[in-house]
């Protein structure tokens, strides 16, 4: 119930003229230093929001007298930057990819930059590295597809293989045994004769039956020997590298369903001078001819 | 009379009309702002509603929480534009209900994931993540290899057409034929009415199984995430909010 406002003796203070059971309330003000830092912090919100974008209104929003946008900021994070890495980038975008590989300067700059592009978007399906994995080749040995010149590299990188791209590579095998072009029988032969190439056969007669279905069938783009045609993506199959595995019944199913596996064009995705950079790089895994 | 709050306490009527006032500024607060939300989607070329197969694959990714460790949106920061490209725009999800932007980032950002993997590598990684990426640790999804249910897509396009999502009459009465053809189980069919009708849709057997199976869903969905917006043709006129 409501009292008369008085001084409290101890405190010195008014108390605020409310009164429970006995019980008086202060009114002690708020300490000076706090009322003014929330002032401060008005003043502060105020003029942040003159400044910046803020206040909605039917049709918008305010733009603020400084003119800052989120994403004005980050194109011009992004143009300083390609402003700082431009020399070198214009550098190795009008040079072969086979001088970049002699030129120490512009190699540094590939393996530090080469690093990054590499391991967003290669290292999802070539692995750490390149180190490769079931289906998708290994980069850092000297076995290639499509072949390991740098400007095969080149090639590669930018339009890839088996894709929508009208420049892709392009190479399909046949399925021969879901499109009924060989019977089982030939194709265990067969798969037998490809697995004798690197001494891995387990049933001789069936290797030497098979031969005749190779030559008939597969020596066109393996080569006679079993060496690959780069030119045609067909990989080479007297050695012990094995994209898909080495085991009979990976081969089996090769030759029955047949692989076709694909890379993107990263010309379409990444400027042609990163392109570059990520065929320097590859080359220089391991394995570059 | 000197005003005071005493005034208001003792006058219930008083009191209940001064808090419907002081409620409805509140409210007008936060809801007025919303009638501009279609100002703050950019005018671009591109986006369109999910085709069939993609709708049937975004269905599979929010069931299975993909949303729970992976975000859909390029913040507009330069490492995440650097590293996926361009950031993303309103317009491009909005024909998603709900959004996928999510807000937790364990496995990388997957707006901009499309035509980045091929499918094989997309059906190898949903298997068993550990084929492809040793260190991965996101859990396999193998029994997306199961036949996919779709008797009920129009139901589902009819359903995003409620909520906003301009599909046609056309789109709705061909919306099963249109998922068998993008997955590629109409082995004569004519896939050119599917990307007529969705314009960059990714056509194929995805999986190689030739029954429509949900990978083959997931898979044409991740296959066209980012990929309807061309950004070579973008002005910053065209990114006005």
């Amino acid at each position: 119930m409501p009292t008369k406002i008085e001084k409290d003796a101890i405190t010195g203070q008014n108390t605020t003229g409310h009164e429970w059971d006995g019980l008086k309330e202060l009114n002690t003000p708020l300490p000076k230093w706090w009322l003014y830092t929330f002032y401060a912090t008005i003043v502060f919100g105020v003029g942040y929001t003159v400044l910046y974008p803020a206040w909605p209104s039917l049709s918008g929003h305010t733009e603020g007298t400084l003119g800052w946008t989120r994403r004005g900021e980050v194109s011009a994070a992004l143009a300083e930057q390609k402003a700082k890495i431009a020399p070198m980038m214009e550098k190795i975008k009008a040079a072969e990819v086979a001088d970049i590989r002699k030129d120490p300067e512009m190699m540094a700059f590939v393996t530090a930059a080469g690093r990054t592009a590499f391991a967003e978007n290669c290292a999802g399906c070539h692995g750490a590295g390149g180190a490769g994995a079931k289906g998708f080749p290994t980069l850092a040995d000297d076995d290639w597809l499509w072949g390991g010149a740098p400007d095969q590299i080149l090639q590669t990188v930018t339009y890839g293989i088996r894709n929508a791209n009208a420049d892709s590579r392009v190479s399909d095998m046949p399925r021969f045994g879901a499109d009924q072009m060989l019977d089982k029988a030939q194709i265990n032969d067969v798969s037998e004769y490809v697995l004798s190439l690197s001494g891995t056969a387990t049933d001789k007669a069936a290797a030497e039956k098979g031969a005749q279905v190779y030559a008939d069938n597969c020596a066109a783009c393996h080569g006679e020997k079993g060496e690959g045609i780069q030119d045609v993506g067909a990989p080479r199959l007297n050695d012990g590298i094995w994209l898909y595995g080495g085991d009979k019944a990976a081969v089996v199913e090769t030759v029955t369903n047949a692989r076709r596996g694909s890379m993107p064009a990263w010309g379409e995705r990444l400027d042609p001078a990163t392109v570059k950079v990520l065929s320097a790089y590859v080359h220089a895994l391991g394995g570059g001819k | 009379m000197k005003f005071s709050h005493a005034v208001i306490e003792k006058n219930v009527l008083l009191l209940v009309v001064l808090s419907l006032i002081t409620i409805s500024i509140g409210g007008l607060v936060q809801i007025v702002p919303l009638f501009t939300v279609e100002s703050t989607i950019e005018r671009v070329d591109g986006v369109r509603p999910y085709s069939p197969l993609e709708l049937a694959g975004r269905n599979i990714y929010i069931r299975e929480g993909c949303y729970v460790c992976h975000s859909q949106q390029v913040r507009t920061f330069k490492d995440e534009v650097e590293r996926y490209g361009h950031y993303s725009l309103a317009a491009e999800s909005m024909y998603d209900h709900p959004f996928q932007w999510g807000s937790k980032r364990t496995g990388p950002d997957l707006a901009r994931v499309g035509g980045k993997y091929s499918n094989d590598w997309h059906v190898a990684h949903l298997n068993n993540p550990r084929a492809v990426v040793p260190e991965s640790i996101m859990p396999s999804y193998p029994w997306l290899n199961r036949p996919l249910k779709y008797a009920d897509m129009a139901e589902h396009l009819k359903t995003n057409r409620i909520v906003g999502v301009p599909y046609t009459d056309e789109q709705i009465a061909n919306a099963v034929k249109d998922l068998e053809l993008q997955a590629g189980a109409l082995p004569d069919g004519d896939t050119s009415v599917v990307t007529a009708r969705y314009p960059k849709a990714v056509v194929g057997d995805f999986d190689g199984n030739p029954a429509v199976t949900e990978m083959d869903a997931l898979v044409a969905y991740l296959q066209m995430l980012g990929t309807l917006v061309d950004f070579t043709k973008i002005t910053p006129e065209d990114l006005k909010q």
